[in-house]
């Protein structure tokens, strides 16, 4: 069974995070690092090989500025080998340019599965793993809250609206996890040292027969503004003592709820 | 200046549009001249008055699923008619499960882009150019569709009124649906609906939510016992969800439900970016959480620092003994 688990690299999400003011882009200085999201992909991949008895877990990434520490937490998690797709023309990509990436370097590759996470940190549109199945004719099962591989099939529970849909699906397949589908491991003292001996290929986008189909400049879509959205009105907060559930109950009769 | 055409996927749910389909008819009313819409499903033509009274003129049944998931079926329908005929100007997609794969697809299909997570659009005669917010709701950042092609729009819930804005009288037409091959390979084998009573989250006017500064699941109560005696609906954070305390449904946030309440009381919540997404649109915000350094605190409009367990016990007494 092979895996090919899709990991965004992401600025630190707890530090400040600010946009470009000239591009109107995230602004990803600095070490990038494997968004938390793409951790539950990753050790749903590693499990799902585990119980098929073999198999590789291999990491696709796409990042404009080489940067590789995401995907070395992915192989010291325990996965075998990373592909970047990195390219300073890949910068700005919409979620269509970034699945036409994924979707040729997933290709390269022989995969009986392809694991996203329903949506990125950062960028949060939660459409690229979709847009990466139907570029690759692939049938997908997103919002996943459990998945097995029963009898060669992939076995999915799948979020809905009213509770949830078991959902089984023929391989080769893409499936898209929630976060709480598995508990991701940490990298062990041994799995860090491996890491760094482990094979990244790198890929530009000419490797992936792409030029002038892809990035920035090939997206169809434009920031036109930014601005601050209208700020709450400071409210009152007091510190827990006799008085504060009376007051608290005050102003819900205010509020005219009670 | 208005725009031609726009269609809408539209959603159904114990046999009437959902809220958010309405919304986004409403919306598309008011930008374009001729409002269509998609739908799946059995027998959903039964909806075409429904439709009608909020301004679609068509209605494309797409027919039954037969066990299919919605998105290959949706995107290849669209596509279908779009290819030979001229595309409408926008499609609008409900930013629900199904919404979003059916856009997914259909934007790969086309080559052309999807903008998501849209709380707002404004006509600017060639176009719409979408409000999503970053940073939490922080920050508004304004997109824009440049080319060809139909503009593709994810819209997340409570963006517009579900207003009827015009009607129309609504005609049927069968939606082609081409041979998908493997796309179409995952099938629905059995659903399964978690109970919950009370009014639903995303509609009720107090919406009570727990987080993980309730310490322990069986805290999870006191929430739904405050929540009940303000003829509320209980909800919770994502750190919980994942926990297993409560279900997915209960989820209020980014990947959750969408809320705005006339109150929303956030009980051990830190608020978080993608929390707030959720519920940064309530009208009154009361925030108790342990930390005074708490982002919670900064979009509350009353909040009590201290410890959660002991105040919401002594808040739903002094509530029942008024
Ligand atoms: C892609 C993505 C999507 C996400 N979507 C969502 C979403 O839809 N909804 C969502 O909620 N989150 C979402 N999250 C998760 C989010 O980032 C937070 O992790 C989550 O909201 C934290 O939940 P919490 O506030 O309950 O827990 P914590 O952040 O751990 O906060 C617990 C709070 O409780 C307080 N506390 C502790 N003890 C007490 C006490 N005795 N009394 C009172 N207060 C106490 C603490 O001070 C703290 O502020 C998403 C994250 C990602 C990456
Ligand atoms: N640049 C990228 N490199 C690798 N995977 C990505 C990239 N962008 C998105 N993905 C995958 O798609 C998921 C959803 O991303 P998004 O569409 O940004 O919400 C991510 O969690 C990843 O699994």
């Amino acid at each position: 069974m092979n895996i090919c688990v899709c990991v965004k690299q992401i600025p630190d999400p707890t530090a400040t995070q600010s946009l470009d003011p000239s591009t109107n882009n995230l602004v990803r200085a600095g070490k990038l690092v494997l968004d938390d999201s793409d951790t539950f992909g990753v050790e749903m991949a590693l499990q799902l090989v585990d119980s098929a008895g073999g198999g590789e877990v291999t990491l696709v990434s796409m990042a404009p500025n080489g940067e590789v520490s995401g995907i070395r937490t992915g192989l010291a998690m325990g996965a075998s080998k990373g592909i970047l797709i990195s390219d300073p023309e890949l910068a700005g990509s919409d979620a269509l340019s970034t699945a036409k990436v994924l979707a040729a370097a997933i290709k390269t590759t022989e995969f009986d599965l392809v694991i996203a996470a329903t949506e990125s940190t950062d960028g949060y549109t939660g459409t690229t793993p979709v847009q990466v199945a139907e570029l690759l004719g692939l049938p997908s099962v997103s919002f996943a809250k459990k998945v097995e591989i029963v009898d060669g099939k992939l076995k999915v529970e799948r979020q809905t609206e009213a509770g949830f849909d078991e959902v089984i699906s023929p391989l080769p397949a893409l499936v898209t996890v929630t976060a709480g589908v598995v508990e991701p491991r940490y990298p062990s003292f041994k799995g860090i040292m491996s890491a760094k001996s482990k094979p990244v290929a790198t890929l530009t986008v000419a490797d992936l027969g792409l030029s002038g189909q892809v990035g920035g400049a090939n997206s169809g879509q434009r920031v036109v503004a930014v601005r601050k959205a209208e700020a709450r009105q400071a409210g009152t907060i007091i510190e827990d003592n006799d008085d504060a559930v009376g007051q608290l109950v005050g102003y819900l009769e205010q509020l005219k709820v009670i | 200046m208005s725009l031609g055409k726009i269609w809408v996927l539209a959603e159904f749910a114990e046999a009437k549009p959902t809220t958010t389909t309405l919304e986004l008819i409403s919306a598309a009313s008011t930008f374009a001249d001729t409002v269509e819409a998609f739908a799946w499903g059995e027998g959903v033509a039964q909806y075409q008055d429904a439709l009608g009274a909020f301004g679609v003129s068509k209605l494309y049944d797409i027919g039954s699923l037969a066990g299919s998931l919605p998105g290959p079926k949706v995107a290849a329908a669209m596509a279908g008619e779009i290819s030979g005929n001229t595309p409408p100007d926008a499609i609008f997609f409900a930013a629900s499960y199904d919404g979003r794969d059916a856009a997914a697809r259909l934007s790969a299909r086309l080559s052309v882009g999807v903008i998501t997570n849209v709380v707002n659009l404004v006509s600017d005669g060639s176009g719409l150019s979408a409000e999503h917010a970053i940073f939490g709701g922080e920050v508004i950042v304004t997109s824009k569709f440049e080319g060809s092609g139909p503009q593709i729009f994810v819209i997340r819930a409570k963006s517009f009124a579900p207003e009827a804005t015009r009607s129309a009288s609504c005609e049927v037409a069968s939606a082609k649906v081409s041979d998908l091959g493997p796309t179409d390979g995952a099938k629905v084998t059995a659903s399964h609906a978690e109970e919950r009573s009370g009014p639903k989250l995303d509609e009720a006017p107090v919406v009570v939510s727990g987080g993980r500064g309730l310490g322990q699941p069986d805290k999870y109560q006191l929430v739904e016992e405050l929540a009940t005696l303000l003829n509320g609906a209980p909800g919770a954070s994502r750190a919980i969800v994942d926990a297993g305390w409560v279900p997915y449904s209960y989820q209020v946030g980014q990947t959750g439900k969408t809320v705005k309440p006339n109150l929303y009381i956030a009980v051990g919540i830190s608020g978080a970016t993608q929390h707030m997404v959720g519920m940064k649109g309530s009208k009154n915000i009361v925030a108790i959480n342990k930390d005074k350094e708490a982002p919670i605190f900064q979009v509350c409009d009353f909040g009590i620092v201290g410890d959660a367990s002991k105040i919401v016990p002594k808040l739903i007494e002094a509530i029942k003994t008024r």
